[in-house]
């Protein structure tokens, strides 16, 4: 019973959440309706018995995706109004769009219960089960090789995204680091000869000077 | 006691949510992908959900993955739409007629 409510006060907040998100006129606003809905969909991954993942949202998305999205957005001097001109116009079929979508998904998996003799109830766990145990089994046995492509993935979109927002501006002063390294001796230093003759003239001069001051 | 279709159904509304924000604003990049985000999230439910009502760990698995390449994903994009607010001083969708031909 406690766990039926808890469940439907999440995902209360969730769609709550989500209709801020989309409804919202400020897209830090939006932002942070995002961030609610994953805190919210992390509790109820926990519910679910999925520990790890739930940990893994708040970690990954909150922290660093979400952060991401907000600095863009604060970053990027957006003129909203013009944004949301044409949001009226839109909101009535995109309402009609989501009953639809509502309506049949509902239909399918809560009318028609999928077509599925599926059993009511989660099988139980294990006294001592670990979901991050579970998962880290199979992830570094059977699915071994997607997750390396994963970390592939990552490695890619770190340097796309480097790449991408990285600007040479003219007449920026920088080091040029391999020309630096490159440079050799003769380049920079000219060894002129030259003769060790003292001139008695100058000799006499120092001498004065170094006398006249106390 | 939470069965799989209330999962299922929670999933769908969030889904159905997101691709109504997807029609609404229709104009701003930034909020279009944070829609995907959002649609990525009602998916992980679903597979998370089966994972668990029929006691296979791979759904899991596939969440992790769905994870990875939707933060991959969101970099890339957010990097292509600073790019694009310096060259073109804006992030509207409807000007972005570049290449219409």
């Amino acid at each position: 019973m406690v766990v039926e409510i808890l469940f439907y006060a999440f995902a209360a907040v969730l769609v709550g959440a989500a209709v801020g998100l989309i409804t919202s006129r400020n897209p830090v606003h939006s932002a942070l309706f995002l961030v609610l809905a994953f805190f919210t969909s992390a509790a109820i991954w926990l519910m679910l018995d999925a520990e790890f993942l739930a940990l893994l949202l708040v970690v990954v998305y909150v922290g660093a995706v979400m952060v991401l999205f907000l600095f863009v957005v604060m970053m990027l001097d957006i003129n909203v109004e013009e944004l949301r001109r044409g949001f009226t116009r839109y909101a009535p079929l995109g309402a009609v769009v989501a009953f639809i979508m509502v309506v049949e998904i509902i239909n399918v998996v809560w009318v028609r219960k999928l077509g599925l003799e599926l059993a009511q109830a989660a099988p139980p766990l294990p006294v001592d089960y670990s979901n991050t145990e579970a998962l880290g089994r199979v992830l570094y046995t059977d699915y071994v090789y997607p997750f390396e492509i994963a970390a592939v993935i990552l490695l890619v979109a770190i340097i796309a995204a480097i790449v991408l927002t990285m600007r040479h501006r003219p007449g920026l002063k920088i080091q040029n680091v391999a020309s630096q390294v490159a440079v050799r001796r003769q380049d920079r230093v000219r060894v002129v000869p030259m003769e060790s003759v003292r001139r008695p003239a100058q000799d006499e001069r120092a001498a004065g000077e170094e006398g006249e001051t106390p | 006691m939470i069965t799989l279709y209330h999962v299922l159904a929670l999933s769908g509304v969030l889904f159905a949510l997101s691709v109504a924000g997807i029609f609404l604003n229709r104009k701003n990049v930034i909020l279009l992908l944070m829609c995907i985000e959002l649609m990525l999230l009602s998916v992980n439910f679903n597979f998370i959900a089966f994972s668990r009502f029929l006691g296979d760990i791979g759904g899991q698995v596939f969440v992790f993955f769905i994870l990875t390449v939707a933060a991959a994903e969101s970099a890339i994009g957010l990097a292509i739409l600073v790019v694009l607010f310096r060259q073109r001083r804006s992030i509207n969708v409807e000007e972005l007629n570049t290449m219409k031909g």
